[in-house]
């Protein structure tokens, strides 16, 4: 074990997975001029010892996304690196039309290993347009795979599953992780996708969450603890395909469900779990499903106004209380 | 440019062979027999045919919603094709793509794409792929026509394919019609390789009904790709002779306008006039009867093929899964 940033840590996975499979290659606009998104690509070229697998792409997103989809069907596995969630509309068309069903309705002809790597979520005041959680919408699209990591060790697993998988994989990254540190395995290993991890075990309520949703509820859960008050937290992991079968576990042994994320409440993954819960396990509830997000704006610019769009600890914590059907005030 | 008179016959019995599939594939569309759309490439033939026959397995193409021309230009099997159009397990992709998503990897052709400009990134990245990644000398040829050439995704490609001088080949199908929009009431240039000289690209118009000129033209292509020098615009002047899809009204244009224009830009009828008499593409003459030899055994390996997408089965219910991940 070592301590990494996720930076360093997703580097790794990069790196190692570029040095095993001579197809794997990132493309992506600046990576090589300030080393991309966050100065995450610093060196990977010379790390790898072939420069030409990290190319600097014009601003062309459809064509980043698009010659991607057709290197993949040519057998390399490209990482696309977008910058901002903000910039995969850009590319809707090679992402949800070519890219998802390009396997499917060619008849099992063609095959699209590729990972495209977006950050998301609110940092500060960067605004409407570099501020989005747009994971929902690639959750309902068959053929996609949708990864939002939630610590470096988990961003190093999932990433270097995300390369080996044989499928086109969008991959989440909270800003606010890049500079999150963590305990890191030394030897090789992958994280499966569909596969959620209990971050904390509770008798009391079932926290489920994925991303940077996952620190956060673990620092309510603490508070929660001081009141004698035992959260359990489910870190999905993935979202596409997503581990019902640990989130129904948890939530028929606590019998009380909290889910939230940072993207906007209605419409986003959170209705998809509350809605499962409430087919498959109604008998276990003792409280309706609480279901936290964003409210439906875009992100105002005013650090004020864009304050009041987060999903925090004490949101976190209220919800709790509301499922156990104490006083709610949001 | 001269070819053998092997190439020749065999150039017409790829043309023969699509004019015969989309004729029969129209009849079964008006006969309720095949299901969605279809798009015919009648009149077309020479175009996929002449860039083609200048590509091996190993090279790629991107085909279009009107792709049946160049799937069989290609070399894909032409029993399996004519499955997939009916939505038969026993087609090239399991009866899941049908017409306007038919491919067939194995000879290169790397699908037809039913959103209109959707083709040119994917064969933008074959290229890419293969010269910068895989280093070798594999080209890329996308179709498109001269409506989707206004869709931004052509620039994009043509740029990146320009900047970074990828063995990609732009083969504009200028059929004069863009759906229902006759190309000049919305498109900014006259010629459609005008938008090559925006790129750097080197552009070259060929007589689309000349399936030599369209060889030709191709030939220089794929030289200055293999040889690392970049792409190039192929501009084929051709006609789109039926609707935009089979059923289609046609209130757009008179039934005049089309038989003249048909009949100017046919290749087939090209062809014949012109290889039954001395001429410039092959040595000698190539004799009528000759000529409908070719025809009549096009035709015969149609039926035969409609016989084999008429006795095949469905896919199996359980098929709706499949193929979704791997």
């Amino acid at each position: 074990m070592s301590i990494k940033s996720y930076r360093e840590a997703t580097f790794d996975a990069m790196k190692e997975e570029m040095i095993r499979d001579g197809t794997v290659y990132a493309i992506a606009e600046d990576i090589n001029g300030n080393g991309g998104t966050h100065g995450r690509y610093t060196g990977l070229g010379e790390a790898i010892g072939d420069p030409g697998r990290v190319i600097d792409a014009p601003i062309s997103e459809a064509i980043i996304v698009g010659s991607a989809v057709g290197a993949a069907m040519s057998g390399l596995r490209p990482i696309v690196d977008l910058r901002f969630s903000n910039c995969i509309p850009c590319a809707m068309d090679e992402i949800v039309n070519q890219a998802a069903k390009s396997r499917y309705m060619f008849g099992g002809q063609a095959k699209v290993p590729m990972v495209i790597r977006a950050p998301d979520g609110i940092l500060k005041m960067q605004g409407a347009h570099h501020t989005d959680c747009l994971e929902a919408w690639f959750t309902h699209v068959p053929g996609l795979q949708v990864v939002v990591p939630s610590t470096p060790a988990e961003g190093k697993g999932l990433l270097k599953t995300a390369i080996r998988n044989d499928n086109p994989v969008l991959f989440f990254e909270h800003k606010k992780l890049m500079a999150m540190t963590g305990e890191v395995p030394e030897e090789d290993y992958t994280i499966p996708f569909g596969k959620a991890r209990v971050v904390r075990e509770g008798r009391d309520v079932s926290v489920i969450v994925y991303g940077i949703m996952v620190s956060r509820a673990l620092e309510a859960a603490e508070k929660l603890a001081a009141e004698g008050i035992d959260a359990e937290i489910i870190d999905l992991r993935t979202l596409s395909p997503w581990d019902r079968e640990a989130v129904l576990a948890s939530v028929k042994k606590t019998g009380r469900a909290v889910v939230a994320h940072e993207a906007v409440r209605q419409s986003g993954f959170g209705a998809e779990i509350s809605a499962t819960i409430a087919e498959e396990a109604f008998g276990a509830l003792k409280a309706p499903v609480i279901r936290i997000g964003a409210p439906f704006v875009p992100i105002p610019m005013a650090p004020n106004l864009e304050d009041l769009c987060r999903v925090l600890p004490e949101n976190i914590y209220e919800g709790v209380h509301r499922a156990l059907g104490r006083q709610s005030d949001r | 440019m001269k070819v053998s008179k092997e190439q020749a016959l065999k150039f017409y019995e790829t043309m023969c062979l699509i004019r015969e599939f989309e004729t029969s594939v129209k009849h079964d569309f008006l006969n309720g027999e095949i299901p969605g759309f279809v798009h015919l490439y009648i009149g077309e033939e020479a175009v996929a045919t002449g860039i083609c026959a200048a590509l091996d397995d190993t090279d790629y193409i991107e085909s279009t919603h009107r792709g049946h021309g160049h799937c069989i230009a290609k070399g894909a099997d032409i029993d399996r094709m004519m499955a997939e159009i009916f939505g038969k397990k026993t087609g090239l992709c399991k009866g899941k793509g049908g017409s306007m998503h038919i491919a067939d990897f194995s000879v290169g052709m790397l699908g037809a794409n039913g959103v209109v400009g959707g083709g040119y990134n994917l064969a933008a990245g074959a290229a890419l792929a293969n010269k910068m990644i895989l280093k070798n000398d594999r080209v890329s040829v996308v179709f498109f026509g001269d409506g989707a050439s206004n869709r931004g995704t052509f620039h994009e490609a043509a740029n990146v394919s320009s900047a970074w001088k990828l063995p990609t080949i732009f083969v504009n199908e200028m059929n004069q019609w863009a759906s229902t929009t006759p190309y000049e009431t919305t498109t900014a240039v006259k010629d459609i390789s005008d938008r090559a000289k925006g790129y750097h690209m080197p552009a070259v118009i060929a007589d689309g009904k000349n399936v030599f000129e369209v060889y030709a033209a191709a030939v220089e292509a794929v030289e200055r790709a293999r040889a690392g020098e970049g792409p190039t615009f192929i501009e084929c002047k051709t006609f789109r002779v039926e609707g935009h899809f089979v059923g289609d009204p046609e209130l757009y244009r008179t039934r005049e306008y089309v038989k003249e224009n048909a009949a100017l830009n046919d290749p087939l009828t090209w062809f014949d006039r012109t290889m039954t008499r001395k001429n410039g593409y092959i040595d000698g003459v190539i004799e009528p009867q000759e000529l409908e030899a070719v025809r009549a055994a096009a035709k015969e390996k149609i039926v035969k093929a409609k016989e084999f997408a008429m006795s095949s089965e469905y896919p199996d219910p359980d098929q709706y899964t499949a193929d979704l991940y791997l």
